[in-house]
């Protein structure tokens, strides 16, 4: 599978994201400029986290002006994989392409630590090969990773699965002390209603190895990569 | 012309930053103050630019970048140069 890592101005995870893809997964990983204009020869696309356009104004709102954004959007249409990782989640809601927004944190404070997730299904390609039943350690590692969404908008969420992972306990539990940011409803990541579009602020891609703390995040990529 | 614009947090949208900056002013003794929202302040020149269209221009640039309207709200002024 031939996976797009798009790089913008003060993309930081690109090449994490890389290396899992690359050298964890064995698949093909290719660095595509936020610039260039066609996804091409593209089975898959992973906006990787940083702080592109040195998050000003909101996270995000300068990169989705970016000309590779016109191509992703048709990547969407043609109901091909994007995953938007930490910076990526921030760029696809500013985008419009997943519902919401990201706000700051509610301690205000930068928050770089490993948390749990727990899956809501596995119907989603993004989450396949998952286990519901489980929970994911990956880390986290932001400014404003707070999901915000109105209740009318979350009960249209729950109501089409639209809701991928929750912070939760190691034990799967899903309550307020798991919460490191002040999401809503312990939210972590969000899909498209389409669900070919995943957003989630912890870094799956940071996780792909046992030797750097945990590999529970390398499911998610080979659930992409069509693996059993 | 000079558009004033001013971005702030909805209604319902939690403000951390205001709900710390206000904790903070009750705390050096303004037992008055209630709620603080914490926005953002944006002027915007705009040179030899009739008003209507500084008005149009000033929208489009709101709806399109300056605010989010999943979480913030915006209003501006037009105002004569100098």
């Amino acid at each position: 599978m031939r996976f797009a890592i798009l790089v913008f101005p003060a993309s930081n995870c690109d090449h994490d994201a890389y290396h899992a893809v690359r050298h964890v997964l064995g698949e093909e990983g290719v660095f595509v400029w936020h610039n260039e204009t066609s996804l091409d020869g593209f089975d898959a696309v992973i906006i990787p986290g940083g702080f592109s356009y040195g998050d000003y104004l909101r996270s995000g709102a300068i990169a989705r002006f970016s000309p590779i954004m016109e191509a992703v959007r048709g990547f969407v249409e043609d109901g091909k994989p994007v995953i938007g990782i930490c910076n990526g989640f921030q760029i696809l809601v500013e985008a419009g392409l997943l519902p919401g927004a990201l706000i700051s944190n509610q301690s205000l404070r930068f928050v770089s630590k490993m948390v749990y997730l727990k899956p809501e299904s596995n119907s989603s390609l993004f989450t396949k090969n998952l286990d519901c039943s489980q929970t994911y350690r990956m880390p986290i590692a932001h400014q404003a990773g707070n999901y915000v969404v109105g209740p009318a908008e979350l009960e249209k969420l729950e109501q089409h699965g639209q809701v991928a992972f929750r912070y939760a306990t190691p034990d799967g539990e899903i309550i307020p002390e798991a919460n490191p940011n002040g999401s809503v409803a312990n939210i972590a990541g969000v899909l498209n209603r389409g669900k070919n579009v995943l957003g989630l602020m912890p870094h799956p891609e940071r996780a792909a190895e046992a030797t750097v703390g945990s590999d529970d995040g390398l499911a998610i990529f080979r659930s992409i990569a069509g693996y059993d | 012309m000079k558009a004033l614009v001013y971005i702030t947090p909805k209604e319902g949208i939690l403000d951390p930053q205001g709900l710390t900056v206000g904790k903070a002013l009750r705390n050096l003794g303004m037992k008055q103050v209630a709620d603080v929202r914490i926005g953002k302040y944006v002027e915007i020149d705009l040179p030899k630019t009739k008003r209507k269209k500084a008005e149009e221009i000033t929208k489009q640039a709101c709806d399109r970048l300056l605010a989010n309207p999943n979480i913030e709200a915006y209003r501006f002024e037009i105002v004569e140069d100098g």
